[in-house]
């Protein structure tokens, strides 16, 4: 398929989800917003793991930095609940960017498995602020938002909420798809594929990593202001490793280096947890079945069904076209 | 047209059931329906505590045959996985997708925070069983106005213990606790009461919840103490006496209910007889409703049980009475509320009433760890021994609910360790 063609596909599966949503029932509605949240949070996961080629295991840092942000001054000073909110947006997302700055002068200097270590110490760092600094944070009760913000529209009626959420994700996903399409995307492919030739043709891998990263942050810190508002309530919880882990596997899940994959993976995630646990009390297996199928079958992840097909078909028709050379008399 | 209904119906009703429709009629129901959402941890380090839980609901449920003075149960379980976000979210579940009347359970004290906030928003009744965050019925109270806890206040048997342990003649006593709110608020109840009749608190300890090895922290446990509080939860309560034990400790130990509830005490050691922990319920209480409530549900359920079991068996009989007023038809929030903090009943753990902040009054029960014959069983087993009760104590003890909710929330700097060296 071409780029336009694919990029029509994702276009009108968004209007479908734009035109559908609103006339499900209104815990399904909860359920597409929460996971068109997870979705920001898995693609900025996805600039790290599937275009720089980094395997971060504390992207729910940022989310917590975002959410901790927004109830914290939603409840000790008043603010973002009114005019303010679209504010608190830009704190939620300098404030995510921030942490990823200086997490990033410690994580960047790793690769691989030491990458993925200090990621996950640096992201426990801030779960155990979020835990132990109870004056702040509320210690292990969290904390609870007053309610959803109030200005010109009224974001407590879910579906208005559904919209914002929305378009922050489309506006997420244009932009990130701009930006790996861009001479910077491509650079970054190019550190995922062979980082030292990309060294010795004059790149410095080490600031392009970094930049990455930092926007990885930010956008994370931008999921996190929506997270707090989606729930009402911020929890250490959010923050802890398997927040992290989880958006590591909505990425692998659905393929990485793809963005759309990272959002498919977090409806997923979602769907199955939130949604299949509510029917049935063996949900739990489901889960780890599709996990380890889609490793084990689908190591691209489902965004590279289409690909398989396609390789399936050429195999299929270049095997008819040996038999049929086969046939013909010599 | 009976003929006919006779020859058709059953066929009619199977398929109904086989196909989990609800759109089919069912015949010969005279009441409506009451739609329970219960909460519980069914997964997770906290999935036993769920099914004692769910137990004691069942079992009162199943007592009447679901028929709650004229009302059918629909009992809808949600497992929450004891955390507060899954919580919420299964909360909105129940309340948008099931519409159910109302919201029982939770574990930790941080889901209770986390679904009061929903029942206010979506206008539905919440009966925190097991959370006892003391806020939820005091300083926030007001917040939520369609919450009425049935189970207990944190703080609430402390205070009392607090007293009892200047009786037994403690001057210095070392608390260690895991550090969460609702040890803060445990330690910090017994803390006020003991340092107001004259004791000391000279050590406070705080490992962190779900520590298993006490290794770093038994060592630094002031020498000079005359007794030690401990509240553990979960795991830790099995752990801690063990290590304690083991580290040759001679003092007397003392400590929260959930050290020494019926949920863990059959799977502990010799090593805590004789510790002394307070609480509105005992498996030992012996009284004749209690006897029976034990015998029962051991029967039933092949354990004894805990006060996560009794106070959701407690739940389903207060739901009764109140739907008994009404005839089995729902009330509406407000007014089931209201109905709920005005009753005043015999259940397994006493006499209980309710205050004007919806949080019960009740018996605390002062109990020793002994090993002994109980109820007839002839095997020699761990009991909570009540030793003395203080009758219909309030969240508020002897202070008054004025000048206590004037204090702060019970916190790790309140109140403040004035004596620790």
């Amino acid at each position: 398929m071409t780029g336009t063609g694919k990029v029509l596909v994702v276009a009108s599966v968004l209007v479908a989800i734009l035109l559908l949503t609103p006339h499900t029932g209104s815990f399904m509605l909860l359920l597409i917003t929460r996971a068109l949240v997870l979705a920001i949070l898995a693609m900025s996961l996805d600039i790290l793991l599937g275009f720089t080629g980094l395997a971060s295991l504390g992207q729910a840092a940022y989310l917590g930095v975002g959410a901790y942000l927004t109830a914290i001054l939603a409840t000790k000073y008043q603010f973002g609940l009114g005019p303010g909110f679209p504010l608190v947006i830009v704190l939620g997302f300098a404030a995510g960017a921030a942490t990823a700055a200086f997490f990033g002068l410690f994580a960047i200097r790793a690769t691989g498995v030491y990458f993925l270590m200090i990621t996950l110490a640096l992201g426990q760092c801030v779960w155990g602020l979020a835990y132990r600094w109870n004056s702040l944070t509320g210690g292990d009760n969290g904390l609870n938002l007053p309610g959803r913000p109030e200005f010109a529209i009224r974001l407590a009626d879910d579906v208005t909420y559904f919209y914002l959420v929305f378009a922050f994700f489309v506006a997420s996903l244009v932009i990130l798809y701009v930006l790996v399409k861009s001479p910077f995307g491509r650079s970054l492919e190019g550190i995922r594929e062979r980082e030292l030739r990309m060294r010795i043709l004059g790149y410095n891998t080490w600031l392009h990593k970094y930049i990455a990263f930092v926007i990885a942050g930010g956008f994370g810190g931008l999921a996190g202001v929506l997270w707090a508002h989606a729930n009402g309530h911020v929890s250490p919880e959010d923050v802890v490793l398997t927040t992290s882990v989880d958006a590591l596997l909505m990425v692998v899940l659905g393929g990485s280096g793809t963005l759309v994959g990272g959002a498919i993976g977090a409806g997923v995630v979602l769907f199955l947890r939130e949604y299949l646990s509510t029917l049935v009390p063996w949900w739990q297996y489901v889960l780890g079945g599709v996990y380890v199928l889609i490793i084990l079958y689908l190591p691209g992840g489902l965004m590279s069904i289409p690909q398989r097909i396609r390789q399936r078909r050429g195999a299929t028709s270049d095997l008819a076209i040996a038999k049929g050379l086969a046939v013909t008399p010599q | 047209m009976t003929e006919l209904a006779r020859r058709v119906g059953p066929p009619v009703i199977g398929l109904c059931l086989a196909l989990g429709l609800n759109l089919c009629p069912t015949p010969g129901t005279a009441g409506e329906e009451l739609r329970v959402g219960f909460i519980a941890p069914m997964t997770g380090p906290f999935a036993q505590v769920g099914k004692d839980m769910v137990n004691g609901f069942e079992m009162y449920n199943d007592e009447v045959k679901g028929d709650l003075a004229g009302a059918k149960v629909k009992f809808i379980l949600e497992d929450d996985q004891a955390k507060p976000p899954t919580g919420v979210l299964k909360a909105e579940k129940l309340i948008r997708q099931d519409q159910v009347h109302m919201i029982i359970g939770g574990v930790l004290a941080s889901t209770g925070y986390a679904l009061a906030p929903v029942s206010t928003r979506e206008k539905t009744v919440y009966l925190p069983s097991v959370p006892a965050a003391d806020d939820l019925t005091q300083r926030d109270s007001a917040k939520f106005p369609y919450i009425v806890r049935t189970g207990w206040s944190s703080s609430q048997p402390s205070h009392p213990f607090g007293e009892w342990a200047c009786e037994q003649g403690y001057k210095r006593i070392v608390a260690i606790a895991a550090d969460y709110a609702f040890g803060h608020e445990v330690v910090g109840g017994f803390q006020k009461a003991f340092e107001d009749c004259g004791g000391k608190i000279i050590q406070k300890i705080w490992p962190p919840l779900g520590t298993i090895d006490f290794g770093p922290y038994i060592p630094t446990m002031k020498e000079d103490a005359d007794a030690i509080f401990t509240l553990m939860v979960g795991p830790m309560s099995l752990q801690f006496p063990k290590q304690l034990a083991a580290a040759g400790n001679k003092k007397p130990v003392i400590g929260g209910g959930t050290s020494y509830d019926e949920f863990a005490l059959p799977s502990m050691g010799d090593e805590v007889i004789g510790h002394v922990s307070p609480l509105q319920y005992s498996a030992a209480l012996d009284t004749p409703r209690n006897a029976a409530f034990v015998k029962t549900y051991r029967e039933k359920y092949g354990k004894v049980p805990s006060y996560f079991s009794e106070t959701n068996y407690t739940t389903a009989q207060m739901i009764h009475e109140v739907m008994k007023t009404t005839g089995g038809t729902w009330p509406g929030a407000e007014k089931f509320v209201a109905a709920m903090a005005s009753l005043k009943l015999d259940t397994p753990r006493g006499p209980v009433s309710f205050d004007e902040f919806r949080n019960p009054i009740q018996n605390i029960y002062i109990k020793k760890v002994e090993k002994k014959k109980m109820f007839g069983y002839d095997k020699e087993e761990l009991w909570n021994t009540v030793i003395k009760t203080y009758p219909n104590v309030s969240q508020f003890w002897k202070y008054g609910e004025e000048a206590f909710l004037k204090q702060p929330v019970y916190s790790r700097d309140f109140p403040p360790c004035r004596f620790c060296e």
